[in-house]
């Protein structure tokens, strides 16, 4: 594969202006871009430590992560859906749809309560990106259709939201209970397809087709990237994801609780962006998103700890940190392009 | 044996034949330059070449067989790799990653990132690009963006590479790197299709040439036996059957100018990175100064920059007599600087609004008071305009868009006198205009100027420039190379003003 041009001793080389400076540099706010989240996700748990002796226990910690397994599926699904530069609104109602089938399914047994909410929201995932790649509408109506829509199906098969259905599968309910070396088995879980989405963001070539059409869809489509196709691929992935926190979510509750998950795709979003992940697409990781995810998962945390707080100020505190972040980022990118 | 083969290839636009039968030929190992002025049908045929537009008629061959590229994509698996301009790479992934993106080392499966940056950095340093491969290509400089581009180009096996003003963002260094790796393609036998307006390039780096001109081909043949000063006028020159048959403009030639007055528009050392070195000049009230020179020589930069719209590095804007400091569009108004753009559908009329409010957009500060907007005022201004400029609606509340190119113009020019301006800038103000309300266009420039304004002149149109302008300034590579006055204003001495060779940089 190596092509390379003989290259003439008096060739000139093309970046000989401040080359390490410039590196320096862009090596430097590249980091922040990335490691920012985590960065005041370690700060925020250092003074937490230090002030609140409740927030130091290991079962709080346990409790964290617990809570945030369901928000980080969908927050993952939302990472490869913004770095194409699109946006999935549905995740929220494709949670709580997700929900109400796997504890119905769940009747019929453990793999049923899973395969219904993935086959539902999967498809749903899947009209949502064939819609975005072959129709060019707007991700953000596509999907803010398919919102309604999944919450107007919801409501259709849980008569109003007034029918519960409890979870019937005993295998299923202790999997939502259960733990492993004291942690639940959904963070196992949870984690286990964290690493795999890392792995496939970065070091497949569908990982880089992600990426590529994000940056710059003109130019992923000349280099022969099948735009169309990862487009869909990623809004599947993410109906699928958001199915799945649904079904684990009904797993630990015991029912398929239809008021929850409203709003649940604007905290993804948020965590998203938050982690460092560009809102117009190219850019952003993994790892930055699960310190998003933690972030407001501890000031959550943090929040109820201090008790005679009103648990609304976590979203308050949410959103200015988001604002924040949102301005630090656009900042750093010029930087970076001046570079 | 022939690469690339176009036969007698036409293509046909909407009231326009940007093609007309043209034909030309690369051969394996030839740098083979493309030129030709706006509108000649340069792009077109690229577009063509690139499976962009699919020919009307004609026939394209490739490696001696009939070709046909329906999409980009398939010209590029082909063989045919285009470096364009704007460089259509993806800025935010790295440069190792734009390198390789679709066809990655892999191991296992998984992308193999070591492999492929070590590539990658063997690669590019062939190139003379010695960067970190793991850096975001988009902090790369322009031209290091686009020796990745033509690296990938080669090594997905181009056999054709199409570059488009390849140079018109490098540094003079980077430039020789290119002609450094053309020289290597030339070598193994790639074909090399060149696009540029900087003559000196062209001899220096060019086998053979095409020179097209209003979609039709006036020449083709080897480089170095055509003189600069044939080239030029190929390129620019109207055949002398057109000219009888259009006629000449319809400038007076007669100057206006009191050549013992002072200047109301100062222009001094205007530098912008690449594109203006040390431009000057001044125009006298009443004055027509014109801008000569070829696509890319700096004329439309210059006349944006005067305006405020184009970044200055450095130099001195005075409109009578006092300074435009920091020109903004919005300060260059309040100075008396009216600028009429060259395109004029992308920034100058709004088409979907009618002439009213075309015309009323540029007087709102100067009509409304508190706020809101003295229809009556409006009516007047608007009335007033539509008679002097002659502009043929059948109401003031027609849409823009549905007026002829030349009654359109002159509703732009309508909104730039209602501002009340004491210099016009003009860039192409007839093209793409029929052949009557061009001489309108022409005369009323004439008499605009007569009334006291000072214009610049931009026109591709050889004819038209010298005999719609007082003086000349002729600009080559953003510098001025010469001003034609009185009696040397004639396409002739325009012609060998800008094939003067450049003094050589090493």
């Amino acid at each position: 594969m190596t092509m390379g041009i003989a290259s003439d001793p008096e060739t000139p080389a093309i970046v000989v202006e401040d080359v390490r400076k410039a590196e320096r540099t862009d090596r430097i706010v590249g980091t922040i871009q990335r490691q920012g989240a985590l960065a005041v996700l370690i700060v925020l748990t250092l003074i937490a430590l230090a002030t609140f002796p409740n927030f130091r226990s290991f079962d709080n910690a346990a409790t964290i992560l617990v809570a945030a397994a369901p928000p980080m599926l969908i927050a993952l699904g939302m990472t490869f859906v913004i770095i194409t530069g699109g946006i999935d609104l549905s995740v929220g109602s494709l949670y709580v749809l997700g929900g109400v089938l796997a504890a119905w399914a769940s009747q019929y047994g453990l793999l049923a309560a899973f395969a219904l909410p993935l086959a539902v929201c999967g498809t749903i995932g899947l009209a949502n990106g064939l819609l975005i790649a072959y129709t060019r509408m707007a991700p953000f109506i596509v999907t803010l259709a398919a919102l309604l829509g999944a919450r107007g199906l919801m409501r259709a098969i849980s008569s109003e939201g007034s029918n519960t259905y409890l979870v019937q599968d005993d295998a299923f309910r202790k999997l939502g209970n259960g733990s492993f070396l004291d942690i639940g088995y959904q963070v196992w879980l949870v984690a286990a397809l964290v690493v795999i989405g890392m792995v496939v963001l970065a070091r497949s070539r569908f990982g880089h087709s992600i990426y590529a059409v994000g940056g710059s869809e003109d130019a992923a489509s000349l280099m022969g990237v099948p735009v169309r196709r990862t487009k869909v691929w990623v809004y599947v992935l993410s109906g699928l994801l958001a199915g799945l926190a649904g079904a684990i979510n009904a797993a630990k509750l015991g029912s398929g609780v239809t008021v929850l998950g409203t709003g649940m795709e604007l905290d993804a979003i948020a965590a998203v962006v938050i982690g460092g992940t560009l809102l117009t697409g190219g850019a952003g990781t993994i790892a930055g998103t699960i310190a998003g995810v933690l972030l407001l998962g501890v000031i959550q945390n943090l929040i109820n700890q201090v008790g005679n707080v009103n648990s609304n100020w976590q979203q308050v505190i949410s959103g200015a940190f988001l604002a924040l972040v949102v301005v630090a980022q656009t900042y750093l990118v010029r930087l970076r392009r001046v570079t | 044996m022939a690469l690339l083969e176009v036969i007698d290839v036409s293509k046909i636009f909407p009231g326009v034949r940007a093609l007309d039968q043209v034909s030309f030929t690369l051969k394996p190992g030839e740098v083979h330059a493309l030129v030709g002025e706006n509108g000649a049908g340069k792009s077109t045929l690229i577009k063509v070449l690139t499976g962009v537009y699919q020919p009307d008629g004609g026939e394209l061959r490739y490696q001696d067989e009939p070709a046909q590229f329906g999409t980009p994509m398939d010209a590029q698996r082909a063989g045919i790799s285009t470096i364009y301009q704007e460089v259509n790479l993806v800025p935010l992934m790295s440069v190792a990653q734009n390198l390789f993106l679709g066809r990655e080392p892999r191991r296992l499966g998984l992308i193999d990132r070591k492999r492929m940056d070590r590539e990658a950095g063997e690669i590019l340093s062939g190139y003379g690009v010695t960067t970190d491969v793991r850096r975001q290509l988009g902090t790369l400089a322009l031209g290091a963006q686009q020796m990745v581009a033509l690296a990938r180009a080669v090594m997905i096996d181009a056999k054709v590479v199409i570059m488009d003003e390849p140079t018109s963002s490098l540094e003079p260094r980077e430039v020789q790197t290119l002609f450094g790796v053309i020289r290597d393609l030339h070598a193994r036998g790639i074909g090399i299709i060149y696009v540029s307006h900087r003559l000196d390039e062209l001899y220096q780096i060019c086998d053979t040439v095409t020179i097209l001109r209003d979609g039709r081909l006036v020449h083709t043949g080897r480089l170095a036996d055509l003189e600069r000063i044939k080239l030029v006028s190929l390129m620019l020159g109207r055949d002398m059957a057109e000219v009888r048959r259009e006629g000449a403009t319809a400038f007076s030639g007669a100057a206006t100018a009191d050549a013992g007055a002072a200047p109301v528009l100062r222009v001094r050392e205007l530098n912008s990175r690449h594109k203006l070195h040390d431009v000057s000049f001044d125009v006298r009230p009443g004055e027509v100064v014109g801008l000569g020179g070829l696509l890319g020589a700096g004329r439309s930069e210059t006349i944006k920059a005067i305006g405020g719209a184009y970044h200055l590095d450095s130099g001195g804007i005075q409109v009578d007599g006092k300074d435009l400091k920091k020109p903004t569009p919005e300060r260059a108004v309040r100075f008396g600087i009216a600028v009429q753009p060259e395109d004029r559908k992308a920034e100058g009329i709004v088409p979907g609004l009618s002439v009213r409010e075309n015309i009323a957009l540029a007087v709102l500060p100067r009509v409304s008071r508190f706020g809101f907007v003295s229809d009556a005022k409006v009516d007047e201004i608007v009335d007033r305009y539509m008679k002097r400029l002659r502009i043929k609606a059948s109401s003031p509340d027609q849409a823009v868009g549905d007026l002829s190119g030349g009654n359109q113009q002159k509703v732009l020019l309508a909104r730039l006198l209602a501002t009340g301006p004491k210099v016009l800038l003009l860039d192409e103000p007839t093209r793409g205009i029929d052949i009557g309300a061009k001489a309108e266009v022409q005369s009323l420039i004439d008499e605009l100027a007569a009334e006291g304004l000072g214009v610049v002149l931009v026109s591709s149109d050889a004819e038209e420039l010298v005999e719609g302008s007082d003086r000349v300034v002729v600009l080559r590579d953003g510098v001025v190379v010469g001003t034609l006055t009185g009696a040397e204003v004639t396409t002739e001495d325009l012609m060998s003003t800008i094939a003067t060779e450049a003094p050589r940089e090493h």
